[in-house]
C-alpha cells in the first residue's frame, strides 16, 4: 500500500521575519515596548514623586537639568507625572481590552453553539451596542455609579465587545463545519473544550488583530472621559487628566498640555500601525 | 421589500426599548436618588416625601412599567436640581449644538467624500498619500487635543480667534473646524476603501472592456456601488449630530447638549441625563432606519432578498 500524504487543509502561516519589517513598524513596536517598560517600572523611572512639589521651581520651562519636561504651577515634575499617567492609562486600556475580548468571544461562542434564540439575543445586543455612541452610555453609567477605578475599567471593558462577538460567532460557525471540530466532537469532547481548546487557537490570530484595532480606541475613550473630569480621579492621574489640567495653563505653560497629548497620539498611532501590520501579516481576509 | 422594512422597523423599536430599559436600570438601581439629592442628613420625613413625589416608594417592577408609560406620554421628568422640565432644559440647548454639528457635517461631506474618491481613483499619488496620512491622524488624534492645539495656535499665539464661549459667530469657527476635520478624515478613509473595493470588482473591468469611457464607468458603475458603505458611515454621523460634540463643547465651553450632559453627570441630575440618553437613542435609531431605507432604494438586491 502506497503512502498517500494527507492533504493539508490549512497552509502553515508564514511567520513574520524580522528582516522585512518596515522601519515605520519597527519604530511603532519600539515605542509600544518603551511605553510598557515605562508603565512597569514607573516607580524606578520617575525622577520625582507624583505629588512632590518644588515650590521654588513653579512653571519651570522644559529642558532644564532638574525637570526635563518642566514643572506645573505647583512645581510638580511634568515628566514624573507623565510616567505615572502612562502607567494608569495603559493599565486601564489593557484591562478593558482584555475584558471586552473575553466577554465578546464568549458571547460569540455561545451564539455559535446554541444558535436560535441565544444567537438572536447576542446579535440584538451587538446591534444595540454598535448603534449607540458609547461615550453617552458610559457617561450615564458613571453619573450614577461613581468613578472608582475598577468600575471604570469594567465599564470601558464593555467597549467593542460586539466586534469580537461577531467575529467569534462567524468564525466558530465556520470552524464547526470543519473536520477537526467534528473529529474532536466524535471523540466525546465537551463543547467548552471544543471551543476553547480547539476552535479558539485556530481563530486567535483574527481576534488578536481585532484587539490591536480596538486598543487605540480604548485609549482615546479613557483619555476622553478623564479629560471631561469623569474618568480617573485625582490624586491618580491619567494622560487625559493631564491634558485637562494643562489646558488651564495653555497660554503660560503649553508643555503641561503638550507632553501628555503627544504621548497619547504616539501611542495610539503606534498601536494602529502594529495592528495594520499584523492584519496584513496574519489575516488578509480582514479588510 | 416590505418584509425587509418591517424587520428593520422592529429592530429599531427593540433598540429604543433596550435604551429605555438601560436608562431605567442604571438610573434607578445605582443608588437611592432621594439620598443623593437630599443628602444623608435630610430628615426622614423629607426623604419620604421626596420618594412619594418621584414615585420612588413603589415596587421596582411598578416603577419600570410607569416609566415606559411616562416616556410614551413624553413625560421625561423634571431636573432634580432646578425643578424645570428636563425636556425643556435639553431642548433649549439643541440649537447651540446643531450650530456646531451641522456645519461640521457639511465640512465632513464636502471634504471627506471627494478626498476619498480622488485618492481611490489616483491610488499611490501624492494626494492619495496625503489623504491617508490625514486619515490616520484623524483617527489617532483625540478631538480635545486637536481642539486645544487649534486654540494654542489661533487663539493664544496668533490671537485671531477667541478660545471659548458663544458670543459671536467667530466663537463657532474653532469648534466647527475641530469637529469637521476629524470627521472628514474618517469619512475620506472610508470612502477611499469602499471605492477601491468596488474598482477591483469584475463588473468594472467588464464595463471598461465594453469600451465605456472611464468617466462614465466611474460615475455609472463605481459610484452607486461605493455609495452603499459610505451611506452607512454618513448615517452614523447624522445620528451623532446631537451627541457627537460632548468633548468639543467642553473644550470650547460651548453651551450645547454635550456640555449640559457633562454637567448633569457631574451633578447626578437623573432626569436630564436620561432625557439626553433617550434623545440620542432616538436620533441614532431614526438615522439608522433612514439608512436602512436608503439601502433598500440603493441596492436592488435587497428588494427581493430576505432580510437577515
Amino acid at each position: 500500500m502506497a503512502d498517500i500524504p494527507l492533504p493539508r487543509t490549512r497552509v502553515a502561516r508564514k511567520l513574520p521575519l524580522i528582516g522585512d519589517i518596515s522601519p515605520f513598524v519597527a519604530l511603532a513596536i519600539a515605542w509600544v515596548v518603551a511605553m510598557l517598560v515605562v508603565a512597569l517600572f514607573a516607580d524606578w523611572l520617575a525622577p520625582y514623586g507624583l505629588t512632590r512639589m518644588d515650590l521654588r521651581n513653579r512653571l519651570a520651562l522644559p529642558g532644564n537639568a532638574e525637570h526635563w519636561l518642566g514643572t506645573d504651577e505647583l512645581g510638580r515634575d511634568v515628566l514624573s507625572r507623565l510616567i505615572f499617567s502612562v502607567r494608569i492609562s495603559l493599565l486601564i486600556a489593557f484591562g478593558a481590552t482584555a475584558i471586552s475580548a473575553v466577554l465578546g468571544t464568549t458571547l460569540g461562542f455561545l451564539a455559535a453553539h446554541f444558535r436560535g434564540f441565544v444567537e438572536q439575543i447576542v446579535l440584538t445586543l451587538a446591534d444595540f451596542q454598535a448603534s449607540m455612541p458609547f461615550l453617552i452610555l458610559a457617561l450615564a453609567v458613571l453619573a450614577f455609579f461613581g468613578n472608582a477605578l475598577p468600575l471604570l475599567v469594567c465599564l470601558i471593558g464593555l467597549y467593542g465587545w460586539e466586534r469580537y462577538a461577531r467575529i467569534a460567532r462567524g468564525l466558530a460557525i465556520a470552524a464547526s463545519a470543519q473536520g477537526y471540530a467534528a473529529a474532536i466532537r466524535q471523540l466525546g469532547a465537551t463543547p467548552a473544550r471544543i471551543y476553547f481548546r480547539h476552535i479558539l487557537p485556530n481563530i486567535a490570530s483574527t481576534l488578536i488583530v481585532s484587539m490591536t484595532l480596538v486598543f487605540p480606541e480604548v485609549i482615546l475613550l479613557e483619555s476622553g472621559l478623564s479629560f471631561l473630569g469623569l474618568g480617573v480621579q485625582p490624586p491618580m492621574s491619567s494622560l487625559g487628566n493631564m491634558v485637562s489640567y494643562g489646558r488651564e495653563y495653555i497660554s503660560r505653560a503649553p508643555w503641561i498640555m503638550l507632553a501628555p497629548a503627544v504621548t497619547i497620539i504616539c501611542t495610539t498611532l503606534a498601536v494602529s500601525v502594529i495592528g495594520d501590520w499584523l492584519r496584513d501579516r496574519l489575516d488578509p481576509t480582514l479588510k | 421589500m416590505l418584509r425587509y422594512f418591517a424587520i428593520r422597523f422592529a429592530r429599531a423599536l427593540i433598540t429604543i426599548a433596550l435604551v429605555v430599559t438601560f436608562a431605567f436600570v442604571v438610573l434607578r438601581l445605582s443608588g437611592d436618588p432621594a439620598l443623593i439629592i437630599m443628602g444623608p442628613e435630610a430628615p426622614p420625613e423629607v426623604i419620604a416625601a421626596f420618594r412619594k413625589a418621584w414615585g420612588l416608594d413603589e415596587p421596582i417592577w411598578r416603577q419600570y412599567i410607569d416609566y415606559f408609560g411616562a416616556i410614551a406620554r413624553g413625560e421625561l421628568g423634571r431636573s432634580m436640581r432646578d425643578g424645570r422640565p428636563a425636556i425643556a432644559l435639553v431642548a433649549e440647548r439643541i440649537p447651540a449644538t446643531l450650530a456646531l454639528t451641522l456645519p461640521a457635517l457639511l465640512i465632513k461631506l464636502c471634504l471627506g467624500v471627494p478626498a476619498g474618491m480622488y485618492a481611490a481613483l489616483h491610488r499611490g499619488s501624492l494626494i492619495d498619500r496625503a489623504v491617508m496620512v490625514a486619515a490616520v491622524a484623524g483617527f489617532t488624534v483625540p478631538s480635545f487635543v486637536l481642539g486645544l492645539t487649534l486654540v494654542l495656535i489661533f487663539a493664544v499665539q496668533l490671537g485671531w480667534l477667541p478660545s471659548g464661549g458663544q458670543d459671536t459667530w467667530r466663537h463657532a469657527i474653532l469648534p466647527i473646524v475641530t469637529l469637521g476635520i476629524g470627521g472628514a478624515a474618517v469619512l475620506a478613509r472610508f470612502t477611499r476603501s469602499a471605492m477601491l473595493e468596488v474598482l477591483g470588482q469584475p463588473y468594472i473591468r467588464t464595463a471598461s472592456a465594453k469600451g465605456i469611457p472611464w468617466r462614465a464607468v466611474v460615475t455609472g458603475h463605481a459610484l452607486p456601488n461605493a455609495a452603499i458603505p459610505t451611506v452607512t458611515i454618513i448615517g452614523f454621523m447624522v445620528g451623532t449630530l446631537i451627541a457627537g460634540a460632548v468633548v468639543v463643547e467642553s473644550v470650547f465651553s460651548w453651551p450645547g447638549v454635550g456640555r449640559l450632559l457633562v454637567v448633569a453627570v457631574a451633578n447626578r441630575d437623573l432626569a436630564v441625563v436620561q432625557c439626553i440618553l433617550l434623545l440620542v437613542a432616538a436620533t441614532m435609531v431614526a438615522s439608522n432606519l433612514t439608512v436602512d431605507f436608503l439601502y433598500g432604494l440603493l441596492d436592488p438586491r435587497l428588494r427581493g432578498a430576505r432580510a437577515h
